[in-house]
């Protein structure tokens, strides 16, 4: 297709569930419970029962594999039409942000018309595997092919192996917990505790009020009872946020990361629906934003040469670079809040001299980013972070803050384990 | 919503002896619409010698109903049609009625008796007024008298109103309808000719869009149903809080979710905003939501008086002006105007102890009703109002199981009502063939004045 034909990518709009701190509210709910009603929130804001779409795409990041074909399996389970296609995605936290702009890239390019994209996650229904050792031994007993040989396969198997095995969130590589990287990370940047406490009050205080003037009755579906993310801390204090005790890097000499400047482990799901403008129009759909553009960044955590985290910082630059834009031009800024510390060690980088010239390759720093345009309805720290499901909670929330101011702009950093993450670019209509 | 068991006991055929011989109330089987089915089985007795006695039998032939002047003593009948319209004096009445008491022995079960006849206030000559407001005393009456799931009810039209007007074919055909199941006792006034007979009766409402507040659970979630069923697009509205079962019915009616507290001074025109980006039209709003604070007054505090008041009737009220000066709103199409209805309550009528706000509110709609309808008749459009009696819901279900059993059997059925008999009548009400009626309360209770 020649490139002259390129079209734009519209935002709908999006549901989610309400998120909900884990083992607690949706503790019996499954990824395939959650995402499922948030598609039939989505379906019916919009109408879409019956409805064929281009695709849906999304993922989890603790994944059961038996949900092999969770996004599949989840629309059988709603009106949309089964002749939908759907697949899985999976890039860590930036799962959302990774269907949502794939997705985008289709529609834009011609190939769809329509799509949802999101994710979901659940700490309370991870799923648990045995051992290696265990699993080695059953696999040697399917093998055999006599009574014999599958008693004596079978007598291997000790009390050791029968052990449970929880997925971990540690990075494999290092070992690390994503917090004590984290830790790091914000100890090189000379990230204050204060700084990290006001950031985390924002979030809760930007989050309540924005439920309390109804921003989120065309965002959110209730879910099991729950109807606002119930981690939101509304009457929360800086007081009461500086009486916590550190919980990450508490060997280094200055720990500054606590319980409530980190997110908490969280279940949810989140989506959004895409589509080309004729196909809104023609649906009688609202059109909220424009996806512009998206960036993967990576970065070598492994050796130390760059924190677990950073990577939306490259990824912002290559992307501000390529669209010919720089902080100045954007209306709100929407940084993840994986921790209070991880924004702050973002917007230092891209404020730095020295890094955005060694690091970024750049002649000036990006500069800074006015706090007033950060997160201006919470993020992660208040709402929570169901890992999958956070691309398509800040993508909706975004859209529906451009909506009815064309031409403004929207960014985006979303980090991921494994040292990834995305950027991206939307613009209001 | 519990289950009935001692209707299910009474139709059974033990059952049905025992409480025959306790004298025990025998409440039957009510007769419920289905598009599919007819629109009744049986004779249909047109009872009078007027003009719009035969016009009325000329409409009953048109839709293929088996219609007579006289059945034989052992046929069984399923409708009588009784027409009093000209009417002078109260002794003109007795050769009708005396007609009509002699054909109550053959009725079939889930029977109707229609009368019809001129306006009582629409005259001032004291015989004619006397005789009218007798047809009105006999119907009531009637009612209290049938048996086996039948129900009487009155179809007045205005003074010098043709029968052949629309709106009166419409009131006929729901009154002989099973979508009348639990109305008895009750009067259907047709005004004027508004009201536009469908080309197809099993899709009243093809092409229309409707929002439906409190549409997540009960009689507004029946009502969303039975308005699709009809052929409405449905915007289904209840609060955020309720919005998982929300979008099941909205899903479920292949309509649209808006999770909106309607008190919010704005809600009337996000409801226009969502009706336009979606449908680009609006035809017709069903303001069901609401909810009961029960407290004796001399026990009553603010927030449980003010917030019964803020839901159930300023938000109507303020709705109602917004949809009222909107352009959406107002574009009468092929003679069908805008079309409302609110949901009264026979606690609102007749008072109920604990309900001094809900009553308050409940009251206000019917005012509310009658005093907008004359806004609404200028643009060919109606606002009604539907009072429901005990009805079959979540909400009747957590009251204490004596009160519960008492309440289901103070009624001429012997039965609570169910949520789609609410819905019936409101899509009747707000069908174009019931244009020509507008500032009524029609009491959905099976005859009964208790309730919530």
């Amino acid at each position: 297709m020649p490139a002259d034909s390129i079209r734009d990518a519209v935002i709908i709009g999006g549901n989610r569930i309400p998120f909900a701190r884990a083992h607690g509210a949706y503790a019996g709910a499954s990824n395939q419970d959650m995402v499922t009603s948030a598609l039939n929130g989505l379906i019916a804001r919009f109408g879409l029962q019956g409805q064929q779409l281009g695709a849906v795409a999304g993922g989890a990041v603790l994944k059961h594999s038996k949900n092999f074909n969770l996004m599949r399996e989840s629309v059988l389970g709603t009106p949309l039409d089964p002749n939908t296609p759907a697949y899985d995605v999976q890039m860590a936290c930036a799962t959302g942000m990774e269907a949502i702009g794939s997705l985008a890239n289709k529609i834009k390019l011609g190939q769809i018309d329509s799509a949802i994209g999101g994710g979901v996650d659940t700490v309370s229904d991870a799923p648990i595997v045995v051992t290696d050792e265990l699993r080695g031994i059953l696999m040697e007993a399917n093998r055999a092919k006599t009574m014999g040989q599958r008693l004596k396969a079978l007598a291997k198997i000790r009390p050791g192996h029968l052990a449970p095995q929880a997925p971990g969130t540690n990075e494999p590589r290092t070992g690390l917990s994503m917090g004590e990287h984290m830790a790091i990370t914000a100890d090189k940047w000379g990230i204050t505790r204060q700084e990290q406490d006001e950031l985390a009050l924002a979030s809760h205080k930007n989050l309540a009020a924005a439920y309390d003037r109804g921003f989120f009755d065309d965002l959110v579906t209730p879910f099991k009872g729950v109807s606002r993310d119930n981690n939101l801390r509304g009457d929360s204090t800086i007081e009461k946020l500086g009486k916590l005790s550190p919980v990450f890097g508490k060997e280094l000499e200055n720990p500054t990361m606590t319980a409530a400047n980190s997110t908490a482990l969280t279940d949810g799901a989140a989506t959004v629906l895409l589509g080309s403008e004729e196909w809104a129009d023609a649906h009688d759909l609202p059109k909220l934003a424009n996806f512009i553009d998206y960036e993967e960044g990576a970065v070598d955590f492994v050796d130390g040469e760059e924190g677990l985290l950073m990577a939306p910082a490259y990824a912002a630059a290559r992307m501000l670079k390529r669209n010919n834009l720089s902080f100045e031009d954007f209306e709100f800024f929407e940084i993840h809040e994986a921790f209070a510390s991880t924004v702050l060690a973002q917007i230092k980088a891209w404020e730095s001299e020295e890094f955005c010239r060694e690091k970024l390759g750049l002649e000036a720093p990006l500069g800074s980013i006015d706090r007033s345009k950060l997160n201006t309805t919470g993020s992660s720290l208040a709402a929570g972070h169901p890992f999958a499901a956070t691309g398509g909670r800040i993508v909706a929330t975004l859209a529906k803050l451009l909506h009815g101011k064309p031409g403004k702009l929207g960014f985006i950093s979303v980090c991921a384990a494994g040292g990834q993450g995305i950027t991206a670019i939307i613009e209001g209509r | 919503m519990v289950k009935d068991t001692y209707t299910e006991f009474a139709n059974s055929s033990l059952g049905e002896k025992i409480t025959k011989t306790l004298g025990l109330p025998q409440p039957a089987k009510l007769r419920r619409y289905r598009p599919e089915a007819p629109l009744i089985e049986g004779p249909t007795v047109v009872l009078g010698s007027s003009e719009a006695s035969d016009i009325l039998a000329d409409q009953l032939v048109s839709w293929d109903l088996d219609v007579r002047r006289h059945v034989g003593r052992r046929e069984k009948v399923a409708a009588v049609v009784a027409v009093f319209d000209t009417a002078q004096t109260p002794a003109d009445l007795s050769e009708t009625v005396l007609a009509l008491g002699g054909l109550l022995k053959q009725l079939k079960s889930s029977a109707r008796v229609i009368t019809v006849f001129r306006d009582p206030q629409g005259n001032e000559d004291p015989a004619v007024t006397a005789a009218r407001k007798g047809v009105e005393g006999l119907t009531r009456s009637l009612a209290h008298e049938m048996r086996a799931g039948g129900t009487a009810n009155g179809l007045i039209l205005s003074e010098e109103l043709d029968a052949a007007a629309p709106s009166v074919s419409g009131a006929l055909r729901f009154l002989l309808s099973g979508r009348s199941a639990f109305v008895s006792g009750q009067f259907i006034t047709v005004q004027n000719t508004n009201g536009v007979l469908p080309d197809e009766w099993t899709q009243p409402l093809a092409g229309q869009v409707a929002v439906v507040t409190g549409a997540a659970r009960g009689i507004g979630a029946a009502i969303a149903k039975i308005l699709r069923r009809d052929g409405a697009e449905i915007i289904a509205v209840d609060i955020p809080a309720a919005g998982e079962s929300l979008a099941g019915v909205a899903n479920e009616v292949s309509g649209t979710a808006l999770q909106l507290d309607i008190t919010a001074e704005d809600a009337g025109d996000r409801i226009l905003a969502h009706a336009e980006q979606h449908y680009g039209r609006l035809d017709i709003v069903v303001h069901n939501a609401g909810i009961t604070r029960d407290k004796l007054l001399a026990n009553m505090d603010p927030s449980r008086w003010d917030s019964v008041i803020a839901v159930n009737i300023e938000s109507q009220l303020r709705m109602n002006r917004t949809f009222l000066e909107s352009e959406l709103f107002n574009r009468p199409e092929a003679g069908v105007g805008p079309r409302i209805v609110s949901l009264a309550s026979t606690s609102g009528i007749a008072g109920n102890r604990g309900q001094t706000n809900y009553a308050a509110s409940k009251s206000g709609v019917i005012g509310m009703v009658s005093a907008t309808s004359a806004q609404l008749e200028a643009r060919h459009g109606t606002i009604n109002a539907v009072a429901p009696g005990f009805i079959e819901t979540e909400m009747t279900a957590k009251m204490p199981f004596a009160t519960r059993e008492v309440a289901r059997r103070l009624n001429s059925l012997n039965q609570g009502g169910l949520p789609e008999d609410v819905a019936e009548t409101i899509a009747y009400l707000v069908s174009p063939a019931a244009g020509g009626t507008s500032g009524l309360t029609l009491r959905v209770c099976g005859q009964n004045l208790v309730g919530a």
